[in-house]
């Protein structure tokens, strides 16, 4: 049975320097339902650390969670990776720490705080997150695919750290798997991507602000992955 | 000036379309938004930048831009380089951090405005 499912999968957690406090597991999972998601995804800054967490705090309480993360490529622009699997985040999460260098300064960037599921702190993390790694973006959506995971450019209608606002256009074969929009003007353009929109949340008030609607038959990134495809009936809407 | 001129008196080193280097050059951009580039950039500018992915010399040829200057020792990367030898767009590179480069080129009469 093919179903409508509300997603938001561009969310950070109190990892993400830039990040509000609260946004912790119990807490982002208890919102998302709260505003009526299906499934949210986790995709903090150059990390996965938090997403274990929210993922256990979501089989709790009801909600689908995807683990994600954003990775800033050297041009820095950011592109997400979304996976079936904890363990694909991992793989990817190692290439990214190896190609990231720096320490956190939390005075200047804000805290980086691992949490469980029960949103009790569990550690700081002290690389610099907000940094950019060494890889190209062809490299990053290289690194996602190998992990069998999703590469969808992040907010690419803004200029800041967009793919577009970086590098001026995208570039021809590229092979991302979609475009997020910040927008709702940005979603009637063509970009040679399926166009997806997300919140890009920080603050627990920004989740499912933008969402975007899969009719899929369950819940997971092969059955988006289709949608994107339009694939199988499968389908991507915006409205 | 002409590209040749500035390249000796910079010490900048040329790394493709060296056929070029005659072009007159009508002032100066840096940036490394290439959006930017390609909204505020005149023809005939000279471009100084730290960006070295492929879509630089696609920006450079749609604005046509006299060439582009690779600051703080960055490399080209080889797709980058091939791609501005197919399309003729002259791309030199300098030790030189960005704030130094821009001075010496103001300096030398290379203006950002008209």
């Amino acid at each position: 049975m093919m179903r409508k499912v509300r997603a938001d999968l561009h969310l950070h957690t109190c990892l993400s320097p830039c990040a509000d406090d609260e946004m912790q597991a119990t807490a982002i999972v208890r919102q998302a339902k709260r505003v009526g998601l299906d499934v949210i995804g986790i995709c903090d800054h150059n990390s996965g650390e938090n997403a274990a967490a929210v993922i256990s705090a979501g089989e709790r309480e009801g909600l689908a969670v995807i683990p994600g993360i954003e990775i800033t490529s050297s041009e820095e622009a950011h592109i997400l990776g979304l996976f079936s699997t904890e363990h694909g985040l991992m793989t990817v999460q190692d290439v990214v720490y190896e190609n990231l260098h720096g320490e956190n300064l939390e005075q200047a960037f804000g805290p980086q705080t691992v949490v469980d599921e029960w949103d009790r702190v569990v550690g700081t993390n002290s690389r610099l997150l907000i940094g950019a790694t060494t890889l190209t973006v062809d490299q990053v959506v290289e690194v996602i695919h190998c992990a069998a995971g999703l590469a969808i450019a992040s907010h690419v209608d803004r200029e800041r750290f967009s793919l577009i606002g970086q590098l001026g256009f995208i570039p021809k074969g590229l092979g991302l798997d979609a475009v997020e929009v910040s927008m709702p003007s940005s979603i009637e353009q063509e970009y040679d991507y399926p166009v997806v929109t997300f919140s890009d949340g920080h603050f627990l008030e920004d989740i499912g602000r933008n969402s975007t609607y899969f009719m899929i038959e369950d819940v997971s990134v092969e059955e988006i992955r289709k949608a994107l495809r339009n694939e199988m009936g499968r389908k991507v809407s915006l409205h | 000036m002409k590209l040749t001129e500035l390249t000796e008196k910079l010490n900048l080193s040329v790394r493709s379309a060296q056929a070029n280097l005659e072009r007159e050059v009508t002032g100066g951009y840096a940036s490394d938004l290439l959006s930017d580039v390609i909204g505020n950039s005149k023809e005939g500018n000279l471009w100084v930048t730290l960006q070295i992915h492929p879509n630089i010399v696609a920006v450079a040829s749609m604005k046509d831009l006299a060439g582009i200057v690779l600051v703080n020792g960055r490399e080209p990367e080889q797709e980058t380089i091939e791609k501005a030898e197919a399309e003729d767009v002259v791309i030199m590179v300098t030790k030189m951090p960005t704030f130094e480069l821009v001075g010496r080129l103001y300096g030398l009469g290379v203006s950002g405005m008209k």
